[in-house]
């Protein structure tokens, strides 16, 4: 079932027979095994309530699993960035001040601070909202000051819990290809949870298709196509045929 | 069109309110005088202002007097009620076992304590002070304890993420989201301080060897001055609106780039 992993690609995450069990009696995983290998793009697909965002909250280490292993080869506190699918920003900072919030847990000195989100902010597109508090920008800059935030202190593994689902189509398909480029520019690991079949074969390198809860991978299907995808991809037979494949795979794993 | 403007400007101000209290101050000066109501059971108001003025010295320093025993109270309240819900956000255990004191403190009638307390403490002001504290302490307490407890529990993890110390956590996400809540209790406990500081003194019946509105209003009284009675309670209302507004004012400065609160809505 599992496809075999690339050679010499140690994976940094290793989930193993992960059972999530929450305190109401509601089991939310069960038996998931999921490798995330360095570089990849690995999207979650699986319908709402499938166990995606616990399976996402466990390879942060922001919970542990009632039974099972979960193994993460990471170095520091600095290796993970996580955005919500809120913006979770503090609404009483400005962007800026948003954006350096790891890195002044951290301890990183103020000029290097002012240096790295300056950089940030212009790759983000966020260039002249610097001093603008949360409330007075839209749901789409909202979301890139929190993928800012979520890259500031330059992470291995950048965990996305359906970050997009509140925004309309057209700043959902800008964020989706900014948030690629990014990806390709920077070489980190990308886990992104979603429920949107189009979106995942757009994105990811590699899909794991989640069951209905209690949520493990039915199946997985790796998306080959070459860097970097724009419109052109989306209209190929490759993406069309392989969007097929991977809503039949749902279908098949919400039976 | 200068003049119309101006008008809407003034009716954005704070026109309508200000008309209807000049409305009502004119209503009861006309009743007063119409029905000859004597002046020892309802003076009107031009009366009243009169005798404002001829005791002005007198109860002037009487109200600075109650200021400052509501200012000092509210300060009180202010640094030991924030500081106790900051220790009963550490946990909920600590809240569990506390919190019901400062409930207990909170119903208890401070007009059925106070005599206690004058008993206790020797000096007087310090009664007064301590009686205006105990009531002005509670709200401080429950709003910031809820404004401690209310932060974004996804901004936690995040901060959990990085490894945030106690402190980190405490200062960077914890303390501005409580800020809102501790300012909206410092409002209701200004108000409450300036209560608790006249029904204190009322208690008392003196301040000691300075004298606050309230023991001007029973001296009054006493001797049967109603307009100056009246003049005092004038005295003690504007103080109360003043402290409000300076209240509000500082909410507004410190709220007004990012709360919903204090954010004012265009179109």
């Amino acid at each position: 079932m599992l496809g075999e992993p690339p050679l010499g690609t140690e994976p940094i995450i290793r989930l193993r027979q992960v059972e999530q069990r929450f305190a109401g009696g509601v089991t939310a995983l069960a038996g998931l095994d999921l490798d995330v290998r360095p570089g990849e793009w690995l999207s979650l697909l699986g319908p709402s309530g499938c166990g995606k965002s616990t399976a996402l909250r466990l390879i942060a280490g922001l919970s542990q699993p009632t039974a099972g292993s979960v193994e993460r080869r990471l170095p520091g506190t600095n290796a993970i960035g996580f955005v919500f699918q809120e913006p979770t920003l503090m609404p009483w900072a400005t962007v800026e001040a948003n954006i350096a919030l790891p890195l002044q847990i951290l301890g990183v000195p103020r000029t290097e601070i002012r240096a790295r989100v300056g950089g940030l902010i212009e790759r983000v597109g966020l260039a002249g909202f610097e001093r603008a508090r949360p409330r007075e920008l839209s749901g789409g800059m909202k979301m890139r000051v929190s993928i800012a935030r979520a890259l500031v202190a330059a992470p291995r593994l950048l965990l996305l819990d359906e970050p997009f689902a509140a925004l309309d189509e057209i700043t959902r398909s800008r964020l989706n290809d900014d948030l690629l480029a990014l990806w390709q520019a920077q070489g980190f690991t990308v886990v992104f949870v979603t429920h949107s079949v189009w979106e995942s074969v757009y994105l990811s390198t590699r899909i794991a298709v989640f069951s209905a809860r209690p949520g493990r991978v039915m199946a997985e299907v790796v998306v080959d196509a070459p860097a970097p995808r724009g419109g052109d991809f989306r209209e190929s037979a490759t993406y069309l045929s392989t969007c097929r494949q991977v809503s039949e795979k749902l279908a098949e794993a919400m039976r | 069109m200068r003049l119309r403007r101006r008008l809407a400007g003034f009716s954005a101000m704070g026109g309508p309110p200000l008309a209807v209290i000049l409305l009502c101050l004119a209503v009861w000066e006309g009743l007063v005088r119409w029905r000859h109501v004597p002046e020892y059971i309802l003076p009107g108001p031009l009366r009243i202002a009169a005798a404002l003025g001829e005791s002005w010295p007198t109860l002037f320093s009487s109200l600075l007097f109650t200021l400052a025993v509501t200012g000092e109270a509210l300060l009180a309240a202010v640094i030991l009620g924030a500081g106790l819900a900051v220790l009963l956000a550490q946990s909920r255990w600590i809240e569990r076992s506390f919190f019901p004191l400062a409930v207990v403190l909170q119903v208890t009638p401070i007009v059925a304590v106070a005599p206690l307390l004058l008993i206790w403490i020797h000096n007087v002001r310090l009664a007064l002070v301590v009686c205006a504290g105990i009531v002005a302490f509670f709200p401080m307490v429950a709003n910031t304890t809820l404004g401690l407890n209310s932060a974004d529990h996804n901004l936690l993890d995040l901060l959990r993420l990085y490894g945030a110390s106690r402190w980190q956590v405490f200062r960077r996400v914890r303390l501005p989201s409580a800020l809102p809540y501790f300012l909206g209790g410092l409002r209701i406990s200004g108000g409450l301080a300036l209560i608790g500081a006249v029904v204190a003194e009322l208690v008392a019946g003196s301040g000691g060897t300075e004298t606050g509105l309230a023991y001007r209003i029973l001296e009054s009284g006493y001797n049967l001055e109603i307009p100056r009675m009246f003049a005092a309670l004038a005295l003690l209302s504007a103080a109360g609106v003043l402290l409000w507004a300076a209240l509000s004012g500082l909410s507004w400065l410190l709220l007004h780039r990012w709360h919903e609160s204090a954010v004012r809505r265009e179109g």
